[in-house]
């Protein structure tokens, strides 16, 4: 009976949030197909995340604390991942899914010669992999049939894993990567900074597209995102634009989220953007254009100019809000 | 210089795409195929990298015969010759990497390009696992790309929270992002000269790999459908009914 190895993201001191849908990915798969559930997490001078992984009841966290990981480079940290999947006993290799990871694994399945389902939604009685194909059109039922498996994990369909008691083994890895050989140097990561919550971390999010027409219909999104908390999202029109950085993208291409509300403004609502918005819970679209194929996913619409209709709705939910 | 660049033929990407009603498949009756559009971002770029620094760009696909289509397209674009490796097995990502890594070594490009995804499978894998197994540097989701001394690339990422910035060794693999060109539009003489360019044919039993499948897919399902809601006559009853029915805010 194999373990599931979960590979762990954090930012700064703090696991992400999204990393806990992983966790819960591999309970479950535990529970069903027998074995142990594992975290490794990697990088250097890891502190107090390696202390909040003691936490989601893994019978093991391996630790990779060195210098040669402390920027993150596919080549490198496919090494450590390949070498702790080996050493564990892993059967099933995952990670939630993420621009790193989606980065990391596939390599990482490369390595092990193994088979790799992407963005899995769900695990069925079979140990097969439900996850979307086509743009999220279809849902295919994947089997990996080498021994051993490695996946990504959406974050929107698996909910994070609880806290529990401390416990487990904390398992130190001999890391012996020689980054003069990797052929591939770190130079510089430009952060995009925001006082805003992460698209993928929050449970409200507004929406502008290319009905917004710039930075003053923008700064009307960002006005009622901020009265409501929520983080800001764009579709790729906005962003090719330039009204926004590309971080912000929601859809195929771009993050999926599904939040307790999502407000589409002036968003037409293409195949590629309905593909990262759909799972949200209740979905409001704002559009002058009755026709927009984003009202059909829509729990709430109102045809109306956005220009207009978000000032009123800051007013109308400041006066809702007391 | 050379440069070798993929050119899937996937479905449409703008037209919705149902499940046959036995679930065994997807319906392709009357859907038009094309070349994936992140394939397309690479082509752009490859032809880029050929008008400024002089290379040969070579178009390869992994497929049907069909696919002459698409790797004509990419010669239409500007590429010089093409590739096809004959094949009516469905390949996973797994295979499609041995598949094209048995191509490089026979061509030695000095980079690789190719798209993030395919937009049929969404798998985003088979340029990292090529990467892995030719033990070349990697660099995915380039929104940037800038050869140094034909040695040398220094491709900038798009990443959660920001833009990663590397620097790789050539022979390399580079996948491409949506922001990294705007692919251009074939030009009439390029579609003309595109038809007496070669296309090599390979069979894929020929080449002498195992591309068993290490995925398999069974059963197809349709996703739950949203229904739509309804549409609210103004924003103070759209703010009610998110307070008092909805609950979210
Ligand atoms: C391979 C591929 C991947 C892609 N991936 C993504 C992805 O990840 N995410 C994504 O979003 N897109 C993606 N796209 C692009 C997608 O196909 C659409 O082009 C895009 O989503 C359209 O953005 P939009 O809705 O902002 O713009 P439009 O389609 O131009 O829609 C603008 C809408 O605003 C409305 N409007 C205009 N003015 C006003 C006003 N004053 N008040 C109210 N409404 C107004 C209009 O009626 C219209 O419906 C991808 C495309 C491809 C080919
Ligand atoms: N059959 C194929 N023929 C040519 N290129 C392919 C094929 N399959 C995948 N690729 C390339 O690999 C990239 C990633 O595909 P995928 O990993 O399937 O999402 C695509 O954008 C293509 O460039």
């Amino acid at each position: 009976m194999g373990n599931a190895l979960i590979v762990a993201e954090y930012k700064g001191d703090a696991l992400k949030k999204v990393t806990r849908a992983a966790f819960t990915f591999a309970k479950e798969y535990t529970t069903k197909q027998g074995g142990e559930f594992h975290i490794l997490v990697l990088g250097h001078n890891l502190g107090a995340v390696v202390d909040e992984c003691m936490s989601y009841g893994a019978a093991k966290v391996h630790v990779a604390d060195n210098e040669s990981l402390a920027n993150y480079l596919a080549e490198s940290y496919a090494q450590v991942v390949a070498q702790v999947a080996k050493d564990s006993g892993a059967e099933v290799v995952g990670a939630t899914a993420s621009a790193m990871t989606k980065d990391l694994m596939p390599r990482v399945a490369a390595k092990l010669d193994a088979g790799m389902a992407s963005d899995i939604i769900g695990i069925s009685d079979e140990g097969y992999f439900d996850r979307p194909v086509w743009a999220g059109n279809a849902i295919v039922s994947a089997e990996i049939t080498s021994p051993v498996k490695v996946v990504t994990v959406r974050g929107t369909d698996f909910e994070p894993a609880p806290k529990g008691d401390a416990g487990g083994e904390k398992v130190e890895v001999t890391v012996s990567v020689d980054l003069g050989s990797l052929k591939k140097r770190f130079e510089q990561f430009e952060e995009v900074k925001s006082d805003r919550p992460e698209l993928t971390e929050a449970s409200i999010i507004v929406t502008g597209g290319r009905g917004t027409k710039g930075d003053e219909g923008f700064k009307l999104v960002e006005g009622l995102a901020d009265l409501l908390g929520a983080a800001v999202g764009a579709t790729r029109a906005a962003v090719d634009a330039g009204w926004v950085p590309n971080d912000l993208q929601v859809g195929q291409t771009g993050k999926v989220v599904a939040p307790d509300l999502y407000v589409a403004a002036g968003v037409s609502g293409a195949i590629q953007h309905l593909a990262g918005m759909k799972g949200s819970k209740t979905i409001v679209a704002i559009n002058k254009d009755e026709e927009a194929p984003i009202f059909q996913v829509a729990d709430y619409g109102l045809v109306a100019d956005l220009f207009k209709a978000l000032p009123e709705m800051v007013e109308e939910v400041k006066k809702a809000k007391g | 210089m050379k440069i070798l660049v993929t050119a899937k033929r996937v479905t449409d990407p703008d037209v919705k795409i149902k499940v046959k009603p036995d679930g065994s498949g997807i319906a392709t009756e009357g859907i038009d195929y094309k070349v994936n559009p992140f394939d397309e971002i690479a082509i752009e770029e490859a032809i880029r990298i050929k008008e400024k620094n002089k290379a040969e760009v070579v178009v390869v696909s992994v497929g049907s015969k069909e696919a002459t289509k698409e790797i004509r397209s990419g010669l239409a674009m500007g590429g010089d010759r093409g590739i096809l490796v004959l094949t009516d097995d469905p390949l996973d990502a797994n295979a499609v990497s041995k598949v094209l890594k048995a191509l490089v070594e026979k061509e030695n490009p000095d980079l690789v390009l190719m798209g993030k995804q395919a937009v049929d499978g969404d798998n985003n894998q088979t340029g990292q696992m090529l990467a892995e197994i030719l033990d070349w540097p990697q660099a995915c989701f380039a929104s940037v790309v800038e050869l140094v001394d034909d040695s040398k690339a220094k491709v900038t990422r798009e990443v959660d929270g920001g833009f990663d910035h590397v620097e790789l060794d050539l022979p390399a693999v580079i996948t491409a992002d949506l922001r990294l060109n705007e692919p251009r539009y074939a030009s009439l003489p390029g579609i003309m000269k595109a038809k007496r360019k070669k296309i090599e044919e390979i069979e894929l039993s020929s080449m002498g790999l195992d591309t068993s499948p290490k995925v398999v897919w069974h059963k197809f399902g349709t996703p739950a459908e949203r229904q739509a809601g309804e549409i609210v006559a103004d924003v103070p009853t759209l703010v009610a009914k998110l307070r008092d029915e909805a609950k979210v805010i």
